[in-house]
């Protein structure tokens, strides 16, 4: 009986979540995560379509960092560049075996990820005080769109790395492999949200 | 301070050397992996500067807007490049998430050029 039931929970594991698979060599959460990446990039991509069809298309686009606020969106753009590197070296924490530092740069990816909603959450309240709402002209359409969508994001990893720091952490006990998988794939995500980010503050605030 | 680096718990499977920067790679030594990590605070500093630079040519010197889009998006590409390479490890990935890669690429540049063809023969004109 106990044969049966150990037979069919190793049929319900998802396999090679861990070792890479021999005929990819990389194990599925990866490719996974990088095809979930593809279909970002597209959608982000249509969204840049979009600005670069408003803006060529009309007769007059004003300067970004006429009508934002730069100083603080530039403050926003280190504080992603900071994100990225605590995620990374969590992943390394984990890596060399270190659950307690790789929790804590855990914890520095969240902290920065919640200043820079805080942030937008500042300069959203200005644009609105100043009456300058999505409805008001193309270029606050497109702006509210974009970083609205990447805020999106932002919330999107902030509930993920909140998992993995909370009760996603009982799986290092028995499998930190796997979860350190689990980290660098939530990492990938998050690299490619700051990517997003390093086009969208010069296209929208700089030019 | 101790360094965190150099703390490896006991029993942990920490394996042997496969490869430099192969992240697919279950075998690097703990001296790998921390020499990776000082490669990680490396790249940090490069994008800071890089975006020292960027808004300092953009906002501080206030370019033409011509110049300020060639500046910016040359500047931007090379933070890509940066985050992509190092962070996201594709300088040593495996052909298959490539493979991926490339195809989204292609359709990209299709979704960028798209505008092009509107103004080049709109629609209704």
């Amino acid at each position: 009986m106990d044969a049966h039931a150990s037979v069919g929970h190793a049929e319900l594991e998802i396999p090679y979540n861990v070792h890479p698979r021999p005929d990819t060599g990389v194990y599925n959460a990866k490719l996974g995560i990088w095809l979930f990446l593809a279909s970002e990039v597209m959608l982000f991509g249509a969204l840049f379509s979009s600005l670069i069809l408003l803006r060529t298309g009309a007769d007059s686009w004003p300067r970004g960092y006429e009508m934002l606020n730069v100083p603080l969106a530039t403050f926003n753009t280190f504080i992603l560049i900071v994100s990225s590197v605590t995620v990374v070296m969590a992943w390394s924490q984990l890596r060399l075996g270190n659950l307690k530092w790789g929790r804590i740069y855990i914890s520095a990816t969240i902290l920065c990820a919640l200043i820079f909603l805080v942030n937008k959450g500042f300069e959203y309240g200005h644009e609105f005080r100043e009456h300058n709402f999505p409805k008001t002209n193309n270029f606050f359409a497109i702006y509210f769109t974009l970083t609205g969508l990447h805020g999106l994001h932002i919330i999107g990893g902030v509930i993920v790395f909140l998992y993995f720091l909370g009760p996603g952490a009982k799986m290092w006990a028995h499998d930190p492999e796997r979860y350190t998988n689990r980290i660098e794939v939530v990492g990938l995500y998050w690299h490619f949200v700051d990517l997003v980010w390093i086009f969208l503050f010069p296209v929208l605030y700089l030019m | 301070m101790t360094d965190p680096a150099a703390a490896v718990e006991p029993g942990v499977d920490v394996h042997e050397h496969a490869g430099v920067g192969d992240p697919n790679a279950h075998h690097h030594t703990p001296e790998q992996i921390r020499s990776e990590m000082r490669v990680y605070i490396s790249v940090f500093i490069g994008l800071a500067v890089l975006t020292a630079v960027t808004v300092g040519a953009c906002y501080g010197l206030k370019l033409p807007v011509h110049t300020a889009i060639i500046v910016a998006l040359i500047i931007a590409s090379i933070k890509g490049f940066l985050v992509a390479g190092f962070f996201m490890h594709l300088l040593s990935e495996k052909k298959v998430i490539y493979g991926v890669l490339i195809l989204t690429v292609i359709f990209f540049i299709f979704l960028m050029t798209l505008p092009v063809s509107h103004h080049a023969n709109p629609f209704g004109s």
